[in-house]
């Protein structure tokens, strides 16, 4: 258990934080794309028994080479370019698992396994999110820029193509860490939810991030929780548990901006 | 005015693909001019900025720009759902001087804090950017160019959608720092704003006409610039530019 909450909380600090720029730079359905094209890469991985993370690496290398080199193709817009590529690897993917000399496990890959990692997982989990914290550190000020005004971010020294690039780097690597205990299908709701949540209910990029960060540790928690107690799956427990913040933030949300416009009036008043 | 110019285009021409969306294109920019860019909607300003801004490269003629460029973009193109304050957004004009891994810190904010309250926003410096008004919103820009550093500035359509009073402000704060000596191009629409300024620069797909706009603005100048456009207002010798429709 205590081994499933470091898993929980490294998710959620890299979920979180990346998530902010995920919801800002609109790159939702990059995400779950992302996500779902390693799934091949994690196959292989449990086919020849090695750490997910030895083919969840070369897959999202592999499908990011695939979406920019489909996009080049003319008429293809990226929006297709990312659905023919993911479809493909994804298709692919269950064609390997669903051989007859695939081993079990994959209930894991498609679903995660919150519970199940080793220390050496988490070893390697928590560097990557230490590289992915430091990246978004030092990246900070370009991709506030680059998202606010894209005409005019390179004149400011923020190149969109290359801050987006990087932001993209740093999503892979997070999937890949997250992808181990959400599983396949569901990492997505770390990049999307607490973010999401947190947008409604602050006006900041910096609180927007710590809230962020702190929602998604929170329903790590929970979701770990249900599934002690409740005999859930744990990746599951933790996706409906995003779900769950973020659909009490909305009415928190409006609360908040309401009050703030009242403030707003207030001081337009006195003023 | 003696001093030597920050902007010179020589038979400049400048377009998407290979293929010239203006060309012909000749004028020169002064420190402290202002300069006001006339043209119908797809008559070629924004080409011409963007290749001020050197992110068009010329496809013939020659384009000398001999200082630090700034845009203020029309503000509707900035994201106003952006969790960022107009401290945060003026800040940004530091960014090109700061290397790659570091963000604006406290000696920027204090530029930006310093640059904000020159266009009279000091007070509203924690406000979110897209709660203000328009007229602030462009202010704002305007100080994150000052943060730039910029001696050149290019503002597209800044009025467009601004009231009376936000309007008499801007464009006294654009006085202003063309009295201190930064040279100022303004893509408008407003005849009657063009003529309080330094130049003109006509433009439809070419360059129609450049110079003081006294002698520049006359009917033959604004026909060849806006084509059918172009209409007598009822009751009187004053003639007016149909307002360009805006998406």
């Amino acid at each position: 258990m205590r081994r499933a909450m470091v898993e929980v909380t490294l998710i959620g600090v890299a979920g979180g934080a990346l998530g902010c720029w995920v919801v800002l730079y609109r790159l939702s359905y990059a995400a779950e794309s992302l996500a779902h094209s390693i799934f091949p890469g994690l196959v292989i991985a449990v086919l020849a028994g090695v750490p997910l993370l030895v083919g969840a690496i070369p897959g999202i290398i592999v499908a990011a080479l695939a979406i920019a080199a489909a996009s080049r193709i003319p008429d293809v817009t990226r929006e297709v370019a990312i659905g023919v590529v993911v479809t493909t690897l994804f298709g692919l993917g269950v064609l390997l698992a669903l051989s007859p000399e695939s081993p079990p496990g994959l209930g894991e890959i498609l679903f995660g396994d919150v519970l199940g990692p080793t220390d050496a997982d988490l070893a390697a989990a928590g560097v990557l999110v230490a590289a992915v914290t430091a990246g978004l550190i030092a990246l900070h000020g370009r991709l506030l820029t680059g998202g606010f005004d894209p005409g005019a971010a390179r004149a400011l020294g923020a190149s969109p193509g290359t801050t987006e690039a990087a932001l993209l780097v740093l999503l892979a690597l997070a999937i890949v860490v997250a992808v181990q205990g959400l599983g396949n299908l569901l990492v997505v709701a770390v990049f999307v939810g607490p973010a999401a949540a947190a947008r409604g209910l602050t006006e900041r990029i910096a609180p927007m991030i710590a809230l962020a960060i702190a929602l998604a540790v929170l329903a790590g928690f929970a979701g770990l929780y249900l599934s002690y107690y409740a005999g859930t799956a744990g990746g599951a427990s933790v996706a409906l548990a995003i779900v769950a913040i973020y659909l009490l933030s909305l009415p928190l949300g409006r609360l908040v901006g309401a009050g703030r416009e009242k403030r707003v009036e207030a001081e337009a008043t006195i003023g | 005015m003696r001093s030597e110019p920050l902007i010179v285009a020589s038979g400049l021409a400048v377009g998407y693909d290979g293929e010239a969306a203006i060309s012909g294109v000749d004028f020169s920019l002064a420190p402290g001019e202002r300069m006001a860019l006339l043209g119908p909607n797809g008559g070629g300003k924004t080409t011409l900025l963007q290749a001020l801004l050197g992110e068009l490269r010329p496809l013939a003629g020659e384009l000398r720009v001999g200082a630090r460029c700034a845009t203020v973009p029309q503000t509707e193109r900035s994201r106003l759902d952006y969790p960022v304050s107009a401290l945060d957004v003026a800040a940004m004009g530091a960014l090109s001087r700061l290397p790659w891994w570091r963000r604006p810190g406290r000696r920027e904010r204090e530029a930006a804090m310093e640059a904000l309250r020159k266009v009279g926003l000091g007070d509203l410096a924690g406000e979110t950017f897209g709660k203000l008004s328009g007229g602030r919103r462009q202010r704002v820009l305007i100080a994150r160019s000052l943060v730039q550093d910029a001696e050149i500035l290019l503002l597209d359509e800044p009025f467009s959608g601004l009231d009376r009073p936000s309007s008499e402000a801007l464009e006294e704060l654009i006085d202003t720092l063309a009295g201190e000596g930064r040279a100022v191009m303004i893509a408008t629409h407003d005849l009657e704003q063009a003529r309080r300024w330094d130049s003109v620069l006509c433009l439809n797909r070419g360059q129609v006409a450049v110079g003081p706009p006294e002698q520049v603005l006359d009917l033959a100048v604004l026909e060849a610039t806006y084509g059918g456009a172009i209409v007598q207002l009822p009751g009187s010798s004053a003639r007016a530019i149909l307002p360009p429709h805006h998406h």
